[in-house]
């Protein structure tokens, strides 16, 4: 099977294989990203399942998947490459009556170069997905050095020289827009907003991740999510919570959903206790006859 | 800047039947620059290279892939769908010289049994249908006949003919009939469902009358005057309810932003001071060598933000604006203090802690004591007061914000508060509502106040907001 995709309902169909239901606008990204070689920005709310394209893409195209999980402070060394010191050291300690010449053009090879995720993705032979997730914690100069790599696919490595890779990668940047990036890194990129699935959406994405879960509940669960998410929340319920939400219904023996089961099982949706009251308001529960 | 003319003829150069599309891409690529929507030239030459790769006849993939290029920010892919719909519309509207839309008068119907019809088609909820019935309705009750005998389309006569909160109350009537007396949850559901399709209903209205008025006057005319400008453009005075909540959304991460640019500011990696004791530990390994040093690092230190904001009836639109951001910013960070006022001065720090917002508004207004004498805005006994109560509070730490019109109603200025101010805080900063060229006039006392803080900004929009929290790192 080729790894590229070849239509926008390849995508679609692929995408669906490795459980990840796209929509109109994720096939037709993917699809654009994987022929203009473009790597794909992907924004939107918490839990709407940004990390989980990167991995169902590296799946459906049977692709290695590279991660980079950023943070605040995260520098060239822990992401590109670094020298393993403490190896070159011993290995000074070892045969010290040598020339110089000889231990610098051993001490700067292969064996002593730690590999880091962006560099993995570029040396990688094979057909590589590089997940760069949560992009906007960086510092600004580190994304500079994003740029230099998205947009060639090489970096140079002073004593090695330049790493070009071989086969460009998969590359899917997440955000969870904490700040601005800059113009220049999302000219490079295509663009992509996903926000909370529509209701026939989730309720075929519940449908398909939790198969035992009869069709009128997954209808009724996902209209009380969407409305839930009307509420100014804390923390609005994400697709992965609806998801436990429905797998914790199932498992109590639910197979309708009243204001009890509402009530007693809100926890599993909403993680804030002001939340559970908004909600309860919103939805207009009875108040717990227990508490008082 | 490259015309789109000029550039439209460099591309289309090895397809020349591609032309008149081409063309249009180009336009509505021009049309999102005019409407905001930062679309520089190389989207244009993006959005042109990638034609190849999509299926023209799919709008939907056409939509979302101009949308990849040309859309960089989600506050834009509004002013992106309106648009699309009127350079791309799903059908042709009849253009200037079919005379249909002009001359022919459609065929009026019983409007009673249009809201009938209506109704029912949304109990069925297809959005075939929906859309269809929105384009009658527009033909219904949207027309109006020009002297020269031409025809204009306008929503709002679409929307005295329908009136979308009767239907809702229909819709749930006919759904009782039908299913039995719901439960409040039931019934909480059906409302959702009712009013997501009034919503799509009352949308296709409002695109339906864009798509013909882009047909009579031109595509361009319409698609400069009918785009709704982004959310961080609105102003603050002129927003819908609909606006309101999409500005939450957009507010919070500016308020995680401006509560981070207050706090001094966190350095990362290696800055902190020498860590001996780590540093020699991990030199064990290295055969006592010191290889590979450590540093402390320096623990980021807790926002210190006192807000004061106005809340008089003069920038209440304004104040509404405010008060969300204090409320954003006390969800997200704990030392935040609030203070609002109108002629003295309160706290409302604790009225805002918890949870919902319009239930901290309510409380502010009947529990806060911001009233003290007639209810007009009164800086300068506000300042003092704060000044009396709060001032030793305030320390090389923290952060002021003021947040008002600085309109006194010509009372006492009192602008020592802001010199004594500015003096213990490490930084005091100003946001005005109200444009900088109306500053100083009338019973405005902005630049009196202006000397004693480190800036003050004009902020009417969230645009300007994120410029001012962009401003100080």
């Amino acid at each position: 099977m080729s790894t590229e995709f070849t239509g926008v309902t390849d995508v679609s169909k692929r995408l669906e294989e490795a459980g990840y239901l796209p929509d109109e606008s994720i096939e037709t990204v993917v699809y654009l990203a994987d022929r203009l070689r473009k790597p794909i920005l992907v924004e939107g709310p918490a839990g709407v399942g940004k990390t989980e394209l990167a991995k169902a893409v590296a799946t459906a195209r049977s692709a290695d998947l590279v991660r980079l999980q950023c943070y605040e402070g995260l520098d060239e060394a822990k992401a590109l490459y670094e020298w393993n010191y403490k190896k070159q050291l011993l290995r000074i300690q070892m045969r010290e009556d040598e020339n110089w010449e000889q231990v610098h053009d051993d001490l700067f090879g292969e064996e002593y170069l730690l590999e880091r995720p962006l560099l993995r993705a570029l040396r990688h032979t094979g057909d590589a997905v590089l997940l760069i997730d949560e992009v906007d914690k960086v510092d600004f100069e580190f994304e500079a050095l994003l740029l230099e790599i998205l947009s060639d696919f090489q970096v140079t490595i002073p004593e090695l020289g330049t790493v070009r890779g071989t086969k460009h990668p998969f590359v899917v940047l997440t955000s969870n827009n904490t700040r601005e990036l800059s113009e220049a890194l999302k000219r490079r990129c295509l663009y992509l907003y996903l926000d909370y699935p529509t209701v026939e959406r989730e309720k075929q994405i519940v449908l398909s991740r939790v198969p035992d879960a009869p069709e009128q509940l997954a209808d009724q669960l996902v209209r009380i999510v969407r409305s839930l998410r009307q509420l100014e929340l804390k923390k609005p319920p994400s697709i992965s919570e609806t998801l436990d939400w429905a797998q914790t219904l199932l498992e109590l023996g639910f197979d309708t959903i009243d204001e009890n089961v509402v009530r007693s099982t809100m926890n599993v949706l909403l993680k804030y206790q002001q939340d559970v009251h908004k909600a309860h308001a919103h939805l207009r529960l009875p108040p717990n006859p227990e508490m008082n | 800047m490259v015309s789109s003319d000029r550039l439209a003829e460099v591309l289309a150069e090895p397809g020349p039947e591609l032309n008149g599309f081409l063309q249009r891409v180009l336009d509505f690529v021009d049309a999102l620059r005019r409407a905001g929507v930062g679309a520089s030239q190389s989207e244009a030459i993006e959005a042109t290279r990638l034609l190849r790769h999509v299926d023209l006849i799919d709008r939907p993939m056409l939509r979302e892939a101009l949308a990849a290029v040309c859309v960089k920010q989600h506050v834009h892919r509004r002013a992106f769908d309106d648009l699309f719909e009127v350079y791309f519309p799903a059908r042709p509207a009849p253009s200037d010289d079919t005379p249909m839309v002009t001359d022919e008068p459609p065929e009026l119907m019983d409007p009673d049994e249009f809201v009938r019809q209506l109704l029912e088609q949304l109990m069925e909820g297809a959005p075939e249908s929906i859309r269809e019935m929105a384009r009658r309705a527009v033909d219904q009750f949207g027309r109006v006949e020009q002297r020269d005998g031409s025809a204009s389309y306008f929503q709002y006569r679409v929307f005295r003919a329908v009136d979308l909160q009767q239907l809702l109350r229909d819709m749930l009537a006919a759904q009782t009939a039908e299913e039995g007396p719901p439960s409040a949850l039931q019934e909480r559901l059906w409302r959702d469902e009712f009013e997501a399709r009034l919503r799509e209903f009352q949308e296709e209205v409002e695109s339906e009358i864009r798509r013909r008025a882009a047909a009579q006057r031109g595509v361009d005319q319409v698609a400069d005057r009918m785009t709704r400008p982004p959310i961080d453009e609105v102003d603050f005075f002129r927003l819908t309810a609909e606006e309101q909540a999409e500005m939450r959304a957009e507010i919070r991460p500016l308020a995680r932003k401006l509560a981070t640019r207050v706090s001094v500011k966190r350095k990362h990696g290696r800055d902190g001071r020498l860590d001996v004791r780590r540093t020699v530990r991990h030199s064990l390994s290295t055969g006592g060598v010191p290889f590979d040093p450590a540093f402390k690092s320096r623990k980021p230190h807790k926002p210190e933000l006192f807000v004061i904001c106005d809340v008089s009836g003069s920038v209440s639109s304004f104040a509404r604006f405010t008060l969300m951001l204090v409320h954003t910013l006390q969800e997200q960070f704990s030392k935040v203090r609030s203070f609002a006022f109108i002629d003295t001065i309160d706290e409302v720090t604790a009225l805002f802690e918890t949870g919902d917002f319009t239930e901290g508004v309510r409380r502010m207004m009947s529990e806060a004591e911001l009233v003290w004498l007639d209810g007009h805005s009164d800086y300068g006994h506000s300042l003092e007061k704060f000044h009396a109560e709060h001032a030793d509070e305030v320390t090389p730490r923290s952060t002021v914000l003021i947040l008002g019109d600085a309109r006194n109603n010509y009372r006492k200025a009192n602008d020592w508060v802001l010199q004594d101010l500015q003096k213990r805080a490490r930084r005091l900063f100003w946001l005005n509502p109200e444009r900088a060229q109306f500053w100083g006039t009338g019973d405005s006392i902005a630049w009196n106040y202006a000397r004693y803080v480190d800036d003050m900004v004009e902020v009417r929009n969230l645009k300007q907001l994120a410029e001012f929290v962009e401003r100080i790192a």
